[in-house]
């Protein structure tokens, strides 16, 4: 049966007897939101997408404790049976006014948000147009939705407008779709010229703010608010999973009609609804982020502190500073044991390799927390930095080092 | 149909210009040529290759008729089949 992965098992087999499996960290203890214990060592955390720290909010936790005790530990049912409670729509009603729009539905993850959006958006006559370095998620979606799919180049506004233009006489709607912020190489998406785009070709826009939301902008509505193109997205998705510190995914909009999505998102329908617990937890979350804004000043500081310590140390990042920043390599290999060693000297980033990655890259990915102390961060530069003189890959970049 | 020549050297060009590691530089390349297992792309190679045709041909392939692909002259009456003529390249 698994026949078909053959070649898949012996790259695993192989990297897996030399090291570490990089795939299967198991954490004895989560400490906070930037330390853990790894058998006898505590593990700085330099990967975790726990963008403002809120996993261990003491006011999330208290409410997620209630809940947990007032409402038990799951709903044991899908949202279109007996798995709706108060706190599920008390949180839908939050998403839709945190982000100022009229609806919003709320899924047990954000894989499943994109999953169920898509597939339910876009019918076979219809249209998707997805940036190529869009998530797995985004890629399943439109698989399932079995619409017409046509993936334009990253980031690439003029690329899309050329298959805009070219699809101008198909019948059916056409969906622009991208992210807010890209969680490979930590780039942005041009938003103000997609939105001008979308507009001219009456095409609907699909951001993904997963990375984004409670990051970016001055209220933390994502890259749209940035951008000030929030009226020309049609439809917001993001997660709970990251910035809001716990799990589950949702689409907000304006769009009439938006709530017939509840009995045609599959992905919506046939899965158990998030435990009360979370709903009640990321409610709560919803408010820090309005409550504190110093939050994600914050991460910016670090970020930025990250970004720039590991440029000046000679390292190939991504294009601009944001909370994720990726050191690139090329060979696989050494990226297994670059992240092996760094692993073994208390600093954990996440191993990402083809071709999870935009142009088969081996990338050493950070991201960056509103509750790391400029400290930690200097540390982290420091391992990495040792390790990359140790193993030879600063003075590999010589080009780099001219082009500061 | 035909595969026309035209197109298959234009996508042997393209293929060429890809600099892609994993794909043998000295294969010669023709219509019976497999995208898997001579050139060596899987399928989230054969997506971004065809990404780049897209633009070479100045044409759009939707995602759905790539299964169906397994060689450079499946891809070439493909290309063929599109409104936008493989001739209209200079």
């Amino acid at each position: 049966m698994l026949k078909k992965y053959a070649s898949l098992r012996d790259a695993f087999h192989q990297a897996r007897g030399a090291m570490g499996n990089p795939f299967d960290v198991t954490f004895d203890a989560i400490l906070s939101p930037t330390t853990a214990r790894l058998g006898d060592r505590t593990v700085l955390l330099l990967g975790t997408n726990n963008y403002l720290g809120l996993t261990f909010d003491s006011a999330c936790i208290a409410d997620a404790t209630e809940a947990l005790r007032q409402e038990g530990t799951g709903t044991t049912g899908s949202r279109i049976a007996n798995g709706t409670y108060g706190v599920h729509a008390a949180l839908e009603r939050r998403v839709a006014r945190f982000l100022g729009r009229r609806d919003a539905m709320v899924f047990t993850t954000g894989y499943q948000a994109n999953l169920g959006i898509l597939s339910a958006l876009a019918g076979r006559e219809d249209t998707l147009l997805l940036d190529a370095d869009s998530h797995a998620s985004i890629y399943d979606g439109a698989r399932l939705a079995g619409a017409q799919v046509t993936r334009f180049r990253h980031n690439d506004p003029a690329d899309l407008d050329r298959r805009l233009r070219h699809l101008r006489d198909r019948p059916g709607e056409k969906l622009i779709v991208v992210e807010g912020l890209y969680s490979m190489l930590g780039d942005t998406a041009p938003l103000r010229e997609i939105a001008a785009v979308k507009r001219e070709h009456g095409a609907y826009l699909l951001v993904d703010e997963a990375h984004s939301l409670g990051v970016y902008g001055d209220h933390g509505r994502g890259l749209g608010e940035v951008a000030g193109v929030e009226s020309d997205i049609d439809f917001v998705v993001g997660t709970f999973s990251k910035s809001l510190g716990a799990i589950g995914g949702f689409c907000a909009s304006d769009l009439p009609d938006f709530e017939l999505l509840r009995l045609t998102a599959r992905a919506y329908m046939f899965t158990a609804s998030l435990p009360p617990s979370v709903a009640a937890g990321v409610s709560r979350a919803f408010d820090r982020i309005d409550q504190q804004p110093e939050l994600r000043q914050r991460l910016k500081l670090n970020a930025e502190r990250l970004y720039h310590g590991l440029r000046a140390a000679g390292f190939v990042l991504g294009p601009v500073p944001s909370p994720i920043v990726s050191v690139r390599l090329s060979d696989p290999a050494l990226a297994m044991r670059y992240w092996n060693e760094l692993l073994t000297a208390g600093l954990y980033v996440n191993l990402a390799l083809p071709p999870a990655t935009p142009e088969n890259q081996s990338l050493l990915r950070m991201s960056v927390s509103a509750a790391h102390e400029p400290e930690q961060i200097d540390r982290a530069v420091e391992i990495i930095a040792a390790i990359g003189t140790s193993l030879g890959v600063r003075s590999a970049m010589p080009d780099v080092a001219a082009a500061e | 149909m035909q595969a026309t020549e035209d197109a298959v050297q234009a996508i042997a060009e393209v293929v060429r210009s890809l600099k892609n590691p994993a794909i043998p530089q000295d294969l010669p390349i023709a219509a019976d040529t497999t995208l898997a297992h001579d050139l060596k792309l899987d399928s989230l190679a054969v997506m971004d290759f065809v990404m780049a045709l897209e633009q070479r041909f100045d044409t759009v392939i939707s995602m759905d008729d790539l299964p169906d692909v397994q060689t450079v002259g499946d891809l070439a009456r493909l290309l063929d089949a599109q409104p936008q003529p493989a001739a209209s390249l200079s």
